[in-house]
């Protein structure tokens, strides 16, 4: 078992996501930056899907009841081991009343914690992901108290194989490709959409990621239509919104770009105020 | 199928298809048609197929390596004739309560429109509406079918927080909020049936291709069925419509 002395900001349990539901409506959830959130599992050997804790922006300090190996990866959060710094993308032998404690999150803004055999919280519909609605709670509070296993081999993994290439994370290159209603703009707003920067804005969460400025233009709402994470909508009043990984499943404005599966783990990654640039991949 | 379709790649990993852009019983039929078959031939190679009015969604597990050969073989799947059948629709009788408690917008609503309560009642109840799909929320249904009469544009403001259950009207479509949640549709009673619980599997026990039709309750009935729906021994099957 592990103890949540803090929760930080926003934190909440994920894994791939929840798979099998969209035709009753049920987003996808899942880890924000999938590439962190794999490479912690692939540290400890842990199974592709194995449940991880997502930090945003500021970390937690969590209190560890039973001996395991742990794994940080993601944005940099200055994470430390009973006060003394400690490595990232690394195993970590914690022993029992160990406390990992982590910040401010640096050259990022999101950060993952696996534990050798992943965060053993209810299934619901046969994910772990925590998502409002679906299930309770739908984030780490102060207090919490989280079931893993006891990792009795204490050693840490040795791994000099896999390196992890954290590039992505100063990037701020979006890749695109058309999405079906990128046809309906004129010709020059086309070309404006994809030559222009933008700016994440303060309107930012696991659902969407709203985009500044507003991009003037008179495309007409359409028939409700099935979306996905990193499709991007645009409303009459000119809001780019990219959808992420909470997302629903449908939606009705137009669907004018959509950022390539890695592009989503680089935005996930971005805070408010940052400026991103589009590019069509081709 | 009985249209011409469009097939386009989404991402790396997704195929939307598309009908014509209207809304109709026929392309639902065509819609859920295919989506089957396509859950069918390609159970292993995909994880979801995300259905709406007149498109779906294929999400396979893998990137996509050839396009042109993956549209080939969907439009050929598309071309042979079919005898795949639909489970059988099921009509649900769902019952709401258009009392003012809950029908915030009931008065607004019989002023724009010129209509007694009692007649939108009546011509919200006498409706078989279909479920063309569920999306949005968790368990919203896209009800199509909604007397004329009945259209209003959504209001300029939406509502912060629309009760849980809140039976609603905005532009063509009614619905019910599955959830409290922010929304610019009309209030006009409010349903005790739970439409979405994660501890049911599945979680939404009215699907796409079903019809729904509504029936008028008391306050002190809506109570009763809010209450027996808590209870453990509950079952859904009680909103089937037999008749």
């Amino acid at each position: 078992m592990v103890k949540i002395l803090k929760a930080g900001f926003y934190s909440t349990i994920q894994d791939n996501g929840r798979f099998g539901y969209s035709s009753f409506g049920v987003p996808v959830s899942g880890a924000m930056d999938q590439k962190a959130y794999n490479f912690a599992n692939t540290i400890l050997g842990n199974d592709k899907n194995s449940a991880v804790i997502e930090m945003t922006m500021v970390g937690a300090e969590i209190q560890f009841m039973v001996p395991t190996l742990v794994a940080i990866t993601g944005a940099n959060m200055t994470p430390k081991l009973n006060g003394i710094p400690i490595d990232m993308n690394t195993s970590i032998v914690v022993r029992v009343n160990d406390v990992l404690s982590c910040g401010i999150a640096k050259n990022g803004f999101r950060t993952y914690i696996a534990v050798k055999g992943g965060f053993l919280t209810d299934l619901v519909l046969g994910s772990r992901s925590m998502l409002k609605v679906v299930t309770e709670p739908f984030k780490l509070n102060n207090g919490d108290s989280i079931a893993i296993t006891e990792s009795s081999k204490l050693q840490n993994i040795k791994n000099a194989k896999i390196r992890f290439n954290d590039g992505y994370l100063k990037t701020n290159c979006i890749k695109v490709t058309k999405g079906p209603e990128f046809y309906k703009l004129t010709h020059q707003q086309q070309e404006s959409l994809l030559s222009q920067s933008f700016e994440v804005s303060k309107y930012n969460n696991r659902m969407a990621y709203q985009l500044l400025p507003l991009f003037n233009n008179n495309l007409e709402s359409i028939l409700t239509a099935p979306v996905l994470p990193g499709t991007v909508q645009l409303t009459p009043s000119g809001q780019l919104i990219v959808l992420m990984r909470d997302c629903q499943t449908t939606g009705g404005y137009p669907r004018v770009l959509q950022l390539t599966d890695h592009a989503v783990n680089i935005l996930s990654q971005k805070m408010s105020g940052t400026q991103i640039s589009i590019h069509l991949k081709i | 199928m009985r249209y011409q379709l469009r097939f386009s790649q989404y991402n790396e990993r997704s195929i939307l298809v598309e009908w014509p852009s209207e809304i109709s019983n026929d392309i639902l039929q065509d819609v859920l048609v295919f989506k089957k078959i396509i859950e069918n031939n390609y159970n292993k190679q995909i994880i979801e197929v995300i259905s709406a009015y007149n498109s779906i969604l294929i999400v396979y597990v893998l990137t996509i390596d050839n396009v042109n050969s993956t549209f080939v073989e969907l439009k050929a799947l598309s071309e042979v004739e079919h005898n795949s059948k639909l489970e059988t629709s099921k009509t649900f009788k769902i019952p709401v309560c258009y009392d003012a408690e809950f029908a915030v917008d009931l008065q607004s609503f019989s002023n724009a429109k010129g209509l007694s309560k009692h007649e939108i009642i009546k011509r919200h109840t006498q409706e078989f509406y279909s479920v063309f799909f569920v999306g949005f929320l968790p368990g919203f249904l896209y009800l199509g079918g909604l007397d004329s009469s009945l259209h209003l544009d959504r209001k300029n403001t939406p509502n912060l927080n629309i009760k849980k259950g809140s039976v609603a009207i905005g532009g063509k479509q009614t619905g019910i909020y599955p959830q409290d949640s922010p929304g610019g549709w009309h209030i006009i009673g409010n349903s005790p049936v739970e439409l979405f619980s994660p501890k049911r599997n599945p979680p939404c026990f009215i699907k796409a291709g079903d019809r729904v039709k509504f029936y008028s309750v008391s306050v002190t009935e809506y109570y009763r069925i809010k209450s027996d729906m808590m209870s453990s021994s509950f079952n859904v099957e009680t909103f089937l419509n037999h008749g």
